[in-house]
């Protein structure tokens, strides 16, 4: 398995061979259901790893090695996110120039809430992410928006995280056509191959999660956004949502999309639905 | 004379190597078009590969260091994987239900 992934990432021949092979299967009744879908999901990984603990899988590559799960607990004593963590919080209570914070722009002040994003906004008709909810505050309050992929997003959304740890994810689809159109269109994103390496979202992190790519152990689909945002070592910094996404794309040699474009908001909809009952972990710290 | 000759030929290669490049500049620019027009017919499709962006700066980095045998052979590049990921799109569009778990 290993050697067939390094082989894939290393040669296009072997890609374009993938990529013959991709034929396109019919698929009969096309009837949106995430209920279904989910369930599916979830029990895809269950059963693939049957000795993971069902909670466990929000902590990517930890819950696939039991070497750098020991590693990593040892780390949590001191996690490398701390930083964040506390700068976050202390934005979250620093009044914009008006006189108004962050907690007026969210249910219940904000604290508690990430494991109700992203939501489908039925006014705009589209999916909100906690990341778009933030800046959205900020330009309401008349400041200007963070970049995305940066520091200050990543250490808003820790503080965030944080507050609703040990939450099961609780995504929303409303009764709205829009919504089922979000939820397809996001699932669509995940399994459409894309780059010159002919990878879909799927082919890392359901095909192969476990399996070491470069110096990397692949995290499994199953609860891959409860621990954002994330620490990376190799970044030495915190990462968002979107910066991930921007990550995996490139890696695929395909051009990342706008952070939050609405297929990077879809597929965080769709992932994020399909892990309801997990528990929310972030921030989350890797090697 | 023999100086003379050698300043001839020195001359005559002076003025053939511009017309020269004239002709493969144009052949050039005719290769940047194509290769240009599928990767943005590419990125309209939301599928633009980082290797087409990388091979269309080469052919013009080659170009305007007056190398235009590169970069009509990175153009043709850039054209091939723009289609590609054309193609790639394209059959997308139905294959990757075959990818779905259900
Ligand atoms: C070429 C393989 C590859 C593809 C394709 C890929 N990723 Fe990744 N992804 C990685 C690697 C490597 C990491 C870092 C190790 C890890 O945590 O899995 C990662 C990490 C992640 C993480 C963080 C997980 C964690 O717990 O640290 C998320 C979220 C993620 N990917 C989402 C996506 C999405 C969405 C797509 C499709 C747009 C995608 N990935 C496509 C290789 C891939």
């Amino acid at each position: 398995m290993k050697a067939r992934l390094s082989l894939l990432l290393g040669s296009l021949g072997a890609a374009l061979v993938a990529f013959a092979l991709a034929a396109p299967r019919v698929v009969a009744a096309d009837k949106v259901d995430p209920a279904a879908d989910a369930k599916a999901f979830q029990n895809f990984f269950f059963q693939k790893f049957p000795n993971v603990k069902h909670e466990d899988f929000v902590n990517g590559p930890y819950s696939m090695n039991e070497d750098m799960k020991r590693q990593w607990q040892e780390k949590e004593e001191f996690p490398p996110y701390e930083f964040a963590l506390d700068a976050g919080k202390e934005m979250f209570a620093t009044p914009f120039k008006n006189g108004k914070t962050y907690a007026d722009c969210f249910p219940n002040g904000g604290i508690g809430i990430r494991q109700n994003y992203p939501y489908f906004d039925t006014k705009e008709g589209k999916v909100v992410t906690l990341e778009l909810a933030l800046n959205r505050c900020r330009e309401a309050n008349g400041e200007a928006p963070y970049s995305y992929v940066k520091d200050e997003m990543a250490s808003l959304t820790a503080y965030m995280a944080f507050t609703s740890r040990g939450k099961p994810m609780d995504i929303k689809i409303p009764d709205d056509p829009r919504a089922l159109a979000a939820f397809e269109n996001g699932k669509r994103y995940f399994y459409t191959r894309r780059g010159q390496m002919n990878f879909s979202c799927a082919s890392c992190h359901v095909q192969s999660p476990g399996e070491r790519i470069r110096a990397e152990i692949l995290a499994p689909a199953l609860g891959i956004l409860n621990a954002m945002p994330i620490y990376r070592s190799e970044w030495s910094g915190m990462g968002t949502t979107s910066r991930r996404f921007v990550t995996c794309n490139s890696q695929t040699r395909a051009v990342p999309l706008e952070p939050q474009s609405d297929e990077y908001r879809d597929v965080e909809y769709f992932l994020s639905y399909v892990a309801n009952g997990l528990p929310i972990s972030g921030p989350g710290a890797r090697p | 004379m023999k100086r003379s000759c050698l300043l001839a030929i020195l001359f005559a290669s002076t003025v053939a190597l511009p017309s020269a490049h004239a002709a493969t500049e144009a052949d050039y620019k005719a290769a940047y078009a194509a290769a240009e027009a599928a990767s943005k017919e590419a990125a309209g499709m939301r599928n633009q590969w980082t290797v087409t962006v990388s091979a269309l700066a080469a052919a013009r980095k080659a170009a305007d260091g007056g190398d235009f045998d590169r970069a009509i052979a990175a153009a043709k590049e850039a054209e091939a994987l723009a289609k590609a990921s054309i193609f790639q799109a394209t059959t997308e569009k139905e294959a990757w239900k075959a990818m779905e778990i259900r």
